[in-house]
């Protein structure tokens, strides 16, 4: 099987959805690139090149860039999903969404319910988001986990190529709005990848490692960091399961609970801020349905309650990595 | 514009079923039998027609939180309305929007909405499925003064432009955003020539007067549909009742209200204006008030009595993960 990056299994699933169903197309900032400027058209295919060619394959019509107008973007694919299409917005980075909140949290989360069933609203918004490129406070932060508090949308978390095409082909088809994060560090990861379309549902979490003394949870980039922690504790006799749930809402809950039953340790991992988080929501889970089953106090690994910062080292201690999951997993132990 | 005695009667019966449902809901509202924030379009009915009488099903709208009139203009069931007010099971959502959430998306009314500014971006989307699908149909957004100061109506008048769509921007001054007076929270007195600044033509009516209003969105509705992108209208015409019901209105001076029903009525206009031409005759238009009084006695008697939601129904028509 092909090897292929995040970047290029995304264009891949927007390639095969764009080639099935007439309706679907994306709208954003730079999707095709070079509109009015003095060189080439579809140059740019979104800041991180994933829309990179639909342009030049689909045509004017399924490609639509816009004027930094965030809020705007998100209303026009909210729009005309309530005409039927399946819009694929792009919002560049995802700390934009203290611009557009209203037209996500106001508009169309709540289309479904507000009119009583009458209409869905099946709009996808990509972002990228997440720290590792020095980007400094406003264009590293996660939100993805402020995101999973709101009732009506769906959040899809990918940690690899895989994962990204099959769940980007299942957020396009769910008539649900759904909210598609996109780690940037993580763009370049490579691992194999079919060519056909496939789905991933929402809701399946992918047990990443399998092992009986500790349960880690990990999302996004942390997926990766915590596979490195427990491949080297492996070498010590030391045996994890690592969950990436994939999507966090739905959460798998399930298979967090049985993992949790089996081991009795839990671990949770992401790189947003500590407060209301994901780590947060899962340990409450936990505590809730699986008390009984744990042996050790739950521990959360998350980024420390500070803005992301801009310098190397700074960015480097703002990020759980792989020492601070092998910390937690010795002391979950000990 | 000439319009025949059938397309007259239309326009006068919607115009009038606006005032009726008003005007009903002002009084049963005091009796508190229907809960929640309810904001009264009564005074500005010439301009919801004046529009729609324009549009199709297959064309869309997007109101506001004033939207009641709205949705009669564009010929949502007003059973369903009335229903939906009370908060009923049988309503238009069901009982789970309300007032402020009316939509019958059938009809291409996508729904008052009760965020100031959020609704223009959203009627851009409509008009790029429109332009997307070469359907012919257009896509209107109605904002108060109010929402004109909202970046997201100045966002989606670019993005309008930008992408060439069918939209058009329905501008209606009713001199108040909530409790502050249009002159004083729109900076610059001309709301019209803003939208012009965005590059697409304007075309501005009195509010009261539905020939006028109708004429304006014949032009602006002409402009989009034939491919050249957005258009606006813009109308003043002050509400008749406060913000909300409830409202004490204390920011009006005390007559105001009670001598603009005297003064600026567009049901008075239109009766004068056909009845002198020949057009229409008082018979026939007091038959329409006859008929109308009937339906809102009507659909107040049947949302009364209609079946109430069940607490179950809370965890339908969304997507539940915990």
């Amino acid at each position: 099987m092909p090897e292929k990056t995040v970047r290029d299994a995304l264009n891949e699933a927007l390639r095969l959805e764009f080639a099935r169903d007439p309706d679907v197309f994306v709208i954003g900032e730079d999707v095709a690139g070079g509109r009015g400027g003095t060189g080439e058209l579809d140059c740019v295919g979104g800041i991180f090149g994933v829309t990179k060619g639909l342009l030049t394959e689909f045509g004017e019509h399924r490609v639509i860039d816009t004027p930094i107008s965030e809020s705007a973007i998100v209303g026009a694919a909210a729009g005309a999903a309530l005409m039927g299409m399946r819009p694929v917005a792009e919002i560049m980075f995802s700390d934009f969404i203290g611009v557009c909140m209203d037209q996500i949290v106001n508009q169309i989360a709540k289309f479904r319910f507000m009119f009583g069933g009458q209409s869905t609203c099946p709009v996808v918004i990509r972002f990228s988001t997440g720290a590792g490129m020095n980007a400094a406070a406003q264009h590293s932060q996660t939100m993805y986990q402020i995101m999973t508090a709101f009732p009506g949308i769906k959040v899809a978390i990918p940690s690899n190529a895989y994962d990204a095409k099959g769940l980007l082909i299942s957020a396009i088809r769910d008539d649900d709005p759904v909210l598609f994060f996109e780690h940037k560090a993580l763009y370049r990861a490579k691992c194999e990848v079919p060519d056909e379309a496939y789905t991933i549902p929402f809701g399946e979490a992918a047990l990443v490692r399998e092992g009986e003394d500790v349960t880690v949870v990990a999302f996004a980039q942390s997926v990766k960091f915590a596979t490195k922690a427990i491949d080297q504790l492996a070498a010590e006799g030391i045996t994890c399961d690592l969950i990436d749930p994939r999507t966090s809402s739905p959460l798998d809950e399930e298979t967090i609970l049985e993992s949790v039953e089996t081991t009795g340790r839990l671990i949770i991992v992401d790189e947003s801020p500590p407060r209301c988080g994901l780590t947060a929501d899962i340990a409450g889970l936990v505590a809730d349905q699986g008390f009984h089953s744990l042996k050790a106090p739950i521990k959360q690994v998350t980024a420390p309650h500070t803005p992301v910062p801009f310098a190397r080292e700074l960015e480097r201690a703002y990020v759980p990595g792989p020492d601070k999951i092998t910390a937690a997993i010795r002391a979950t132990l000990a | 514009m000439s319009l025949s005695p059938d397309k007259l009667l239309h326009a006068y019966r919607r115009m009038r079923t606006i005032r009726e449902f008003e005007d009903r809901l002002h009084t049963e509202i005091a009796t508190g039998q229907i809960a929640g924030f309810t904001h009264l379009y009564a005074g500005q009915e010439a301009i919801a027609v004046g529009v729609c009488e324009h549009l199709s099903d297959e064309d869309s709208i997007i109101s506001t939180h004033r939207g009641h009139g709205h949705c009669i203009a564009k010929g949502c069931d007003v059973m369903g309305m009335m229903k939906e007010l009370w908060g009923s099971a049988e309503g238009t959502c069901k009982g789970k929007g309300g007032s402020m959430h009316i939509a019958e998306v059938g009809r291409g009314m996508l729904g008052a909405n009760a965020i100031v500014g959020g609704g223009p971006p959203i009627a851009v989307g409509a008009a790029l499925a429109a332009k997307l699908r070469g359907n012919g149909t257009v896509a209107v957004s109605f904002s108060g003064d109010g929402a004109t100061n909202q970046g997201t109506t100045f966002e989606a008048m670019n993005m309008a432009v930008v992408l060439k769509v069918p939209k058009i921007f329905v501008l209606e001054n009713n001199g108040y955003a909530e409790n502050t007076g249009a002159n004083y929270g729109c900076g610059c007195e001309d709301i019209a020539a803003r939208a012009e600044a965005f590059g697409f033509p304007v075309f501005r009516a009195d509010g009261a007067d539905f020939f006028d209003v109708h004429d304006a969105a014949a032009k602006a509705i002409a402009h989009a549909r034939d491919g050249n992108g957005p258009a606006g209208v813009y109308a003043v015409m002050q509400r008749y009742y406060g913000h909300y019901e409830g409202d004490p209105q204390a920011y009006r001076a005390k007559d105001e209200p009670r001598s603009l029903r005297e003064t600026k009525d567009c049901l008075g206009n239109f009766r004068a204006s056909v009845t002198s031409e020949g057009t229409l005759t008082d018979p026939q238009l007091d038959a329409v008030d006859r008929e109308v009084l009937e339906l809102i006695e009507k659909a107040v008697q049947a949302a009364k009595a209609a079946a109430r939601p069940r607490p179950e129904d809370l965890s339908n028509d969304v997507y539940i993960s915990y």
